[in-house]
């Protein structure tokens, strides 16, 4: 940083005023929260809502703290966990494959083009029963429904993302007689970090979709499974829980997703 | 001197859906080792063809293009706008020629290095293109053109991104660091003064389908910078007879 200085009162209170309205936001932030909570357990507590319906925040703390203590929730979380990041690991890498061999082929590209769009506005809901007759009732199944969801968005994505990449920085490369690996490797894929990064975060919530669904379809364990086992028991405490929960874990894996692109992008973009 | 480039009856026809155009017709025309050539004329008339069929981007549809050295990387293209890549420090932009190549020699990289601490680079290797003035940035692409030691290097207008003042310190800036180093260079533009100012001969194409119209020896090679040569008094007669040649004058 330059040195502060050099800074006259008027820059000094520029960047106060500016300090102070992102302070301001921060605060707003969490006030809506606080409120929202408040809110929430106040009706709760008066009678005011029927918390057999809606649950209230401290029923729903307790409800954590009881199955935290039994070890039920780390069970549930681990395997929502572990289907959505395996899907999305596995969805991402191929969806970025597929782009690839998409764009080294122009042929190939028109060929899977309508294909790609047929896929891609089908609803993957449809292949469940499908998916359960081949890939099982575990596990598989449900991460299978997660790539399912994140690979035709994300090839099609990455595909027109190196298709634009810049003609003239393409020629460049051609009259330095770069292979076509060469190419790609030292212009499409670094100027096409920022969709990747783009990518990447659109996936999380598109996997934490797919796994969850899948677990509606099939399963014995996870968030999703915990989700409609609530609904069907009438057990409100454990769907909004559940609820709360994904919340977090889908903000955590988004925030980790986004620092990673900063770091990714620094200030070169 | 001895030619190091000739075009012979070169004739270029590009087809799409729907027209077939005659870019260039019948062009020949040589340029001679150590010259400063520029390529003179109106716009869309195929002056950048005439530079991707040397750098053999693409091949002439009849003809012959000859590029008489043994060097296989003969040719060095300096586009119109830098683009530098903003993920590459400048050295690393300035050594992906080198890269590419597979040129790993230390001999290789180290004459990067010299050209860049020569030409007032060196205090900004780590820096990223995006904290360089414009200015810097084409200094940049031409030491990255450099750097692979072409023995011709092509420049497609390349200062017509610059506003003007910047473009006049730049065209110093290129022109003394291509007489320094040596090499053949061959300018393509349309603009007149820029053209006298920096080349030793001038071959002035008609507009498309476009051939050969004339060609101009400026004689200013003896004045050492372009800012001096536009003050040479002559240089207003010359831009006198370049304009008559672009506007279809007789030669
Ligand atoms: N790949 C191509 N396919 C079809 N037509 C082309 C192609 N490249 C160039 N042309 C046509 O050939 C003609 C000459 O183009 P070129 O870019 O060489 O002209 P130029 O003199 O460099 O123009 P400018 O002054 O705009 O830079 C133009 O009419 C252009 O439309
Ligand atoms: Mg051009």
């Amino acid at each position: 940083m330059k040195n502060n200085t050099a800074l006259s009162p008027q820059h000094l209170k520029y960047l106060k005023n500016k300090k102070k309205a992102a302070i301001a936001v921060h605060v707003a932030r969490l006030g809506l929260l606080v409120v929202f909570l408040g809110v929430w357990e106040l009706l709760a507590v008066t009678g005011a809502i029927d918390v057999f319906l809606t649950s209230s925040p401290s029923r729903v703390l307790e409800t954590i703290v009881t199955m935290t203590t039994d070890g039920q929730l780390l069970k549930h979380v681990w395997a929502s966990l572990y289907e959505t990041v395996a899907g999305y690991v596995i969805g991402t890498v191929a969806g970025y494959l597929i782009a690839v061999a998409l764009w080294w082929n122009v042929h190939v590209r028109k060929v899977f083009e309508p294909y790609l769009v047929v896929i891609n506005s089908l609803p993957k809901i449809a292949l469940g029963p499908l998916i359960i007759l081949w890939a099982g009732t575990g596990k598989n199944s449900i991460i299978v429904m997660t790539v399912l969801i994140s690979v035709v968005i994300t090839a099609i994505s990455l595909m027109n993302g190196f298709c634009e990449t810049d003609k003239n920085k393409i020629l460049l490369m051609q009259s330095m007689h770069a292979t076509k690996l060469q190419t790609f490797t030292k212009l499409v894929a670094p100027a096409n970090l920022p969709t990747l990064t783009a990518t990447l975060k659109i996936n999380v919530g598109m996997s934490w979709v797919g796994s969850i669904m899948g677990e509606y379809l099939v399963s014995r364990e996870g968030l999703g499974y915990l989700l409609v086992y609530g609904s069907q028991t009438f057990r409100l405490d454990l769907v909004m829980s559940c609820t709360v929960l994904l919340c977090a874990l889908a903000g955590v894996m988004y925030a980790i997703v986004a620092v990673a692109e900063k770091l990714l992008l620094k200030n070169k973009y | 001197m001895q030619d190091i480039l000739i075009f012979e009856n070169v004739r270029q026809v590009f087809y799409t859906d729907t027209q077939e155009t005659v870019a260039i017709e019948d062009l020949s025309f040589a340029v001679k080792k150590g010259q400063f050539a520029a390529i003179l004329g109106p716009s869309g008339c195929g002056k950048t063809t005439v530079l991707s069929l040397i750098s053999r981007l693409i091949k002439p549809t009849s003809g012959q293009i000859k590029i008489l050295s043994d060097n296989p990387n003969a040719v060095g293209y300096m586009l119109q706008h830098d683009h530098l890549f903003g993920w590459r420090t400048i050295e690393k932009n300035i050594t992906l020629g080198l890269e590419i190549l597979g040129k790993k020699s230390k001999e290789d990289y180290l004459y990067a290095n010299t050209l860049m601490e020569k030409y007032g680079l060196g205090e900004f290797k780590t820096h990223y293109p995006n904290q360089l003035s414009g200015g810097m940035r084409q200094r940049t692409a031409l030491i990255r053109t450099l750097a692979t030691r072409p023995d011709i290097l092509l420049l497609d207008e390349p200062f017509s991104a610059l506003d003007y003042q910047t473009r006049l310190n730049v065209c110093e800036d290129v022109y003394s660091i291509i007489r320094k180093e040596n090499k053949t260079a061959i300018l393509v533009t349309h603009d007149i003064s820029e053209a006298i100012s920096l080349a030793d001969v001038i071959f002035v194409l008609t507009a498309r389908p476009s051939t050969l119209r004339a060609t101009h020896v400026t004689g200013l090679q003896d004045i050492p910078s372009p800012l001096k040569r536009r003050e040479s008094k002559d240089f207003s007669a010359q831009f006198q007879i370049l304009y008559n040649y672009l506007n279809g004058g007789n030669k």
